[in-house]
């Protein structure tokens, strides 16, 4: 097995699912490329995690009530979830089907909205869309409980075209007319919530949606041409056939899964990164009639993707640092009280799962990062890494330790880099990890005081890889 | 960096879950307030009056000093029009002052963007806490977020001082600034280099500090000190922000002991605060202002109450002109918004914009997305 195939399987592992300790890269090295791909895009079947023991460590599961118990088992999920490209796939949805809990202010109803990405979110595009446009939390959030038959409120209906499905514009033109987005908000009348029955006695009980048909307006409409008395259904219908629907979905996967794109505003004016790469994209989401797992296998077997052009060229989210962390040094392995800690971290860099700040989503790439983020994100990913007596820090040093008697100051930088990612580091970089190597008097660990010590040097220089640059990226 | 310089710095406390106001600044000679308090309202001879009709709660009796020397405005009745209940939402709103649709950018984060448009001081904006108010949030604009200011810094795991001095040397030839070839790394050293100086200065602020003046040791008491910590280092931060427990306010139930508790828990650690101001000749620059996103229902639930809208907010220092502004919102059953709320009678923005214009002297409009009237307060 080269370092190449190791760096292709780790950049695959980080972008299919929130990254990999050595061991999770090489027992997917042994399945091969090819299998890992296709068990990342059939979840179905596989064993994930045990609902039932989930429910018996924490109780509270049950009635998920607050917006950090859905926080805490997202990232509990996002850690241990052997299906890892499904809770990719979850967090890729939120990030562009926002609702908010600032508004919605019922967790339960954000956390069963994520349950909807979780279950539906690798399927059909056209069915995904659907079951949006029905889901109590998003109708809420966006005012479709307010739009009437009567009074028609055009929130939904706009964002649905411009940020959920075909965008403003592409090549300077615009996708679509105000006219559109009054037709669309029209055919959404009538979809509201409505209460179901409690299953406690106590605290509130969740929201399920429900058709109005009395309230729908359900007179002729004309829809990006198409003249007819469009429900929503039909709405759905004809966007998920529109070239900038699959557009839009291609560049939103390209953005996520390989390299950061301009924010969605700027589409109407600014090329793809790589035209031909979501070309390929688009193509699959027509032969395969919208299916969002044939776009991703397209993917992930292309060049642009595995291409080392690709690897690191994203800022790593929040969520993908905090749960990609954890996964290095083995932590939260069990759902206990102690995830909310966590699940605050990503709040503290600034991705309040389930809150993000407005209907646009966070701003992602580079703005993740500013001099308060930064100093929570190197920290965070600092502090663990360099406690050795966390389970898979201390498998980077027992691997270090039987890998070579002793080091060189530059083999044991080599040595950490590639164990705790492997991770690139520019040249400067190396050179002043290397130079603080080389204070050390001796790297060996013959006796048990080598031993000692030579864990303890481990433990900083993971703690200093933390904090280079280039370990904010994925 | 040391500024000599005395600018105008504003100091902010929210108290995040929504003050009751009622029972904070009472209307004691109202028969209605019994009316809606029969549970809950504060006994007569407990109330510490401030005129003919209004007192406050016990537990507020330190602030009297501040209204007696005529340094603590009231704002009576202070929200928005068409209130929202939710607290996530209404904080928000006092965080973007946008009522209307969702915002991502604070008013705070837009005025420490006026006062330092270059960026010349990465500590113009200080919050302490963890992760960032949104009213402070703005792209672009660096804030430093200090959950601990004892021990705040890069790589706080490193407990050898000079092992970790050792680390953030090689951190900062790491960050040292890049040829600028417009690369995310690039962009990450630059912030990293800007978040290393914010650190290496604010940690002096400890240091700089010698007080005898006490501070409780409760959230609200540490961040306080933080805040007079870093005010009197003199480095040229004009904006601290700082917050009581996440919805600490939020006072459904078993509300006599908490709130009392809480208000205690401000009322002394500001007068701490405006102590050790004193103390170190520095009242002449700084405003406190304190707010909560919402007050609480007029009557009592039994032994609490909930959600309201109207509420009350309070500004103290040497050139705030104390008194009370705004009139309390009225009483009468057929007065009270959606039948049970303190209706709202001044716009928070009004407050903003006066603390803006004429404390910081900057462009209130662009800050709160309007024209507001002005409050004498300043």
């Amino acid at each position: 097995m080269t370092e190449n195939n190791v760096a292709r399987m780790a950049h695959l592992l980080r972008r299919g699912g929130f990254g990999a300790s050595r061991d999770q890269i090489e027992a997917a090295l042994a399945k091969g490329y090819e299998q890992t791909v296709e068990d990342l895009l059939n979840p179905e079947g596989q064993p994930g995690i045990d609902e039932d023991v989930l429910g018996r460590y924490w109780p509270s599961i049950l009635s998920r009530e607050t917006l950090e118990d859905n926080q805490m088992e997202w990232i509990y999920r996002m850690v241990n979830d052997s299906r890892q490209l499904r809770e990719k796939m979850t967090l890729f949805w939120h990030t562009i089907f926002c609702a908010g809990n600032g508004k919605v202010d019922f967790g339960r109803l954000m956390g069963l909205q994520i349950e909807m990405f979780r279950k539906d979110g690798m399927g059909n595009f056209q069915d995904l869309l659907l079951k949006l446009s029905q889901d109590p939390a998003m109708l809420y959030y966006l005012d479709n409980t307010e739009n009437h038959r009567p009074t028609v409120n055009e929130n939904y209906g706009r964002e649905l075209l411009e940020l959920f499905s075909m965008g403003v514009g592409a090549d300077e033109e615009f996708n679509y007319t105000e006219d559109d987005v009054k037709a669309c908000a029209r055919a959404f009348t009538g979809w509201n919530v409505g209460a179901t029955l409690p299953v406690f006695p106590y605290g509130r009980t969740p929201w399920q949606f429900v058709y109005d048909h009395v309230d729908h307006d359900d007179s002729e409409k004309i829809f990006l041409g198409e003249t007819g008395r469009w429900n929503g259904e039909d709405i759905i219908e004809i966007i998920c056939k529109q070239p900038s629907t699959a557009r839009f979905i291609s560049r939103k996967l390209y953005d996520f899964f390989v390299a950061d794109e301009p924010p969605v505003p700027a589409w109407r004016q600014s090329e793809p990164r790589d035209p031909a790469a979501i070309k390929i994209l688009e193509k699959a989401y027509f032969d395969s009639g919208y299916e969002i797992s044939a776009m991703l296998r397209a993917l992930f077997y292309s060049d642009f993707f595995q291409d080392e052009s690709a690897h690191f060229a994203k800022v790593k989210s929040p969520a993908e640092l905090v749960a990609g962390t954890l996964r290095v040094v083995g932590t939260h392995t069990t759902p206990t009280p102690s995830l909310i800690e966590p699940a605050l971290e990503s709040r503290y860099m600034g991705m309040d799962l389930m809150n993000p700040p407005s209907v646009e989503g966070w701003h992602t790439g580079r703005e993740w990062i500013d001099s308060g983020t930064l100093v929570e994100r190197i920290n965070f990913a600092a502090d663990l890494l360099g406690n050795t007596e966390l389970p898979g820090v201390k498998s980077i040093v027992d691997r270090l330790m039987a890998q070579a008697d002793t080091y060189t100051p530059e083999a044991f930088v080599d040595g950490c880099l590639d164990l705790v990612g492997p991770i690139e580091v520019s040249e400067g970089t190396k050179e002043q990890l290397v130079a603080h190597a080389n204070g050390y008097a001796q790297l060996r660990h013959g006796t048990a005081k080598e031993s000692t010590e030579f864990g303890h040097q481990t433990g900083e220089m993971l703690q200093l890889i933390a904090s280079v640059a280039e370990f904010q990226l994925g | 960096m040391v500024s000599t310089k005395k600018d105008n710095t504003l100091a902010v406390l929210s108290l995040s879950g929504g003050n009751d106001f009622l029972n904070t600044v009472i209307p004691y000679t109202n028969p209605l307030y019994r009316d809606y308090r029969p549970n809950l309202g504060i006994p007569d001879d407990q109330i510490v009056p401030i005129n003919n009709e209004l007192g406050f709660h016990p537990a507020m009796e330190p602030l009297k000093r501040f209204w007696d020397e005529g340094n603590l405005a009231i704002f009576l009745g202070v929200g928005y029009p068409h209130p929202n209940r939710s607290h996530f939402r209404s904080m928000d709103i006092w965080h973007t002052c946008e009522p209307d649709k969702l915002g991502n950018e604070g008013w705070l984060g837009r005025a420490v963007e006026a006062l330092d448009p270059n960026k010349e001081n990465v500590l113009t904006g200080v919050n302490f806490g963890r992760g960032l108010p949104r009213a402070l949030a703005k792209e672009g604009v660096p804030i430093a977020s200090v959950g601990n200011l004892e021990t705040y810094g890069l790589l706080t795991a490193m407990e050898q001082e000079a092992e970790r001095d050792k680390a953030l040397e090689v951190f900062d030839r790491i960050y040292s600034p890049a040829i600028g070839s417009g690369s995310v790394v690039d962009y990450i050293h630059s912030t990293g280099s800007d978040a290393l100086k914010g650190a290496d200065i604010l940690g002096t602020a400890p240091g700089l500090y010698s007080s005898q003046v006490e501070y409780s040791n409760t959230t609200i008491g540490q961040y306080m000190r933080n805040i007079a910590q870093v005010h009197l280092a003199g480095l040229g931060t004009r904006v601290l922000y700082t917050a009581a427990p996440f919805n600490a306010f939020d006072t459904h139930a078993n509300q006599a002991g908490a709130h009392a508790g809480l208000l205690q828990d401000v009322a002394t650690n500001v007068d701490s605060f405006f102590s050790d101001m004193r103390d170190h000749q520095a009242t002449e620059n700084i405003v406190l202002f304190m707010f909560s996103e919402f007050g609480r229902r007029a009557a009592d639930n039994g032994s609490g109450t909930d959600h309201g809208t109207g509420g009350v907010a309070f500004a103290v220092g040497e050139n705030v002109k104390g008194g009370i502004y705004g009139e309390y919102p009225s009483l009468e059953r057929n007065q009270l918004e959606d039948g049970g709320d303190l209706l709202h009678n001044m716009d928070f923005r009004s407050v903003y914009s006066t603390i803006l214009e004429r404390w910081l002297s900057v462009d209130a409009k662009p800050a709160v997305g309007g024209s507001f009237e002005q409050v004498d307060f300043l």
